[in-house]
This record gives C-alpha cells, structure tokens and sequence, in this order.
C-alpha cells in the first residue's frame, strides 16, 4: 500500500520531471529537471526492491551524467538564449512518434519474467557474487571493462588536450 | 531492506520541507502582513555582507573544468565497481582482493597518463 502511494509519487514526478525538460526553454533548468528524473527513476528501482541499482543510478547518472551535462551548458557560450525553436521540429515529431512506437511495442511484445514478489534480501552482496567470485564469476569482463576506462581516460585527455 | 530506504524518504521529506518552509514562511508573513515591507537598495543586493558581484552570472565557464567532469565521471564508474566488491569482500577474501587490485593497477595507468601530461595542474 505505501509502496503502491511512493511508486506513483514516483512515476508523475518522473514524468512530469520529464515534460519540462523537452517542454523548458532554459536549457540549464531543463538539466536541473532532466537530474530529478534521474533521481525518480533511482526511487522507482528501489520501490522495485532493486537497491544496488538504484545505488548506481544515483552514482552514475544523478551525480556523474548530471554533472557533465550542467559542465556542458556552463562551458556553451550562448546558453542563456536556450533552444531556439528551428526547422527540424516535425521531422524531430516524428522521429520521436517513432521511438515511441517502437519501445511500446517492444515492452508489451516482450515476454518479461516477473517474480511472484518483491526481494527484501539486499541484492548488492549477490550481484558482488556473481561478478567476482572465481567459479562463475565474469572476472575477465570485469578486467576488461577496466582496460576499456583506461581508454576512455586517455581518450578524454587527449581530445580535451589539443588547442 | 525497503525499511532502510524508508528512512532515506523520511530524510529527503525533510530536507524538501526544510528547503520549501524557509522560503515559504517569509512569503506568508509577508501575505498575512506580519513583516512591515520597506524596501531600500542595500535590502536588494546579491550578499547584504560580502563581495559586490561583477557582472552577469550566465557567464562562459573556463573549459578546463570540463576535463575535471569528464575525470570524474570515469572514477565515478570505478565507484560503482568497487562499491559491490566493498560489500562482498568478505567472501571474496584473497581472489577478490587480487581481481580489484589489477583493476585499479590498470586504471592507475590511466591516472599516471594523466599526472604526466600535466593535465591535473591549474595553469
């Protein structure tokens, strides 16, 4: 019952959160909205009983992509005019109808497995077992993902280098 | 576990009903005719004490703030990795310890790149 009042608090914030930043014409308050959407959907997952996920989405989107986003605006030179209204805006429309078609068809056509109820046992610990543990783990995914950083670090450096 | 994140909800109510109650009581003593209004121009500054602000504050941000975010956000994904590990590590015991240690070693790469170039000093 208060899980069902907090998911529904939830979703309108999102989507409302949503709205305003394709709707705002200040692109930095469209930022600060497209933050507390992020911030809903981590509350979403952990009304689903997801907390390590909900765990990351705070760390990877709310803090990181949120901070690179604002940076972005901040760093831009004409900011403050916001979205000029241009003539892509129909083709933009459609395009968007499109995605839109798509994902509902995918999410109703899909067969999702859904379990009887919500876990309370934390996850964090079991999705720990899964990666690192030697027998089943995904050790070498893991160290790999670790190369692929370093290039992503090394590649931030030399583009953001050059004059 | 859901509990535990209960009391996380308490404390974001709180903090939006702190934030949304001192800029809303001034509103209502204001409306209710409590607090007398009269304005002058040192009541209008940015700061009453502090630096007088200079010029607009929709400036142009230096760029090398950008690299910093973009630092960031790659230590950030490292977070992510070694927040689980941190959790389990006691299962995990040497193994784990020996998997996150290349994991760092290999990110360390990346940091020692970046300390040698330079790009972590403020010119």
């Amino acid at each position: 019952m208060g899980l069902d009042i907090a998911f529904w608090i939830l979703a309108v914030v999102c989507v409302g959160a949503a709205l305003a930043v394709v709707l705002l014409r200040n692109i930095f308050r469209a930022a600060l909205f497209l933050v507390l959407c992020f911030f809903t959907v981590a509350g979403i997952y952990v009304a689903l009983g997801a907390d390590f996920l909900a765990g990351a989405q705070v760390l990877i989107y709310v803090g990181a992509i949120g901070v690179l986003i604002i940076f972005a605006i901040m760093l831009t030179r004409e900011s403050r005019q916001g979205s000029p209204s241009g003539r892509l805006r129909l083709p933009a429309l459609l395009i968007g109808l499109l995605f839109l078609v798509t994902m509902v068809f995918v999410v109703v056509g899909t067969d999702w497995s859904v379990v009887a109820e919500i876990p309370t046992e934390p996850t964090t610990s079991a999705i720990a077992q899964a990666l690192f543990s030697g027998e089943e783990g995904f050790v070498l995914a893991f160290e790999i993902a670790a190369a692929l950083i370093l290039a992503a670090i090394i590649g931030a450096i030399v583009l953001v280098r050059e004059k | 576990m859901l509990g535990n994140f209960g009391y996380i909800g308490i404390f974001l109510l709180a903090a939006i009903g702190f934030a949304a109650s001192t800029i809303l009581i001034p509103v209502t003593l204001r409306f209710l005719g409590v607090v007398p209004r009269k304005p002058n121009p040192t009541k209008y500054t940015t700061y009453e004490c502090g630096m007088e602000t200079v010029g607009k504050s929709w400036v142009r941000f230096n760029f090398r703030y950008y690299f910093f975010a973009l630092l960031f956000v790659v230590f950030d994904i490292q977070v992510v990795f070694l927040y689980p590990w941190a959790v389990h590590f006691n299962q995990l015991r040497l193994f784990g310890l020996v998997e996150m240690l290349a994991f760092v070693l290999i990110l360390l790469v990346g940091f020692v790149y970046a300390w040698r170039k330079g790009v972590l000093q403020w010119k």
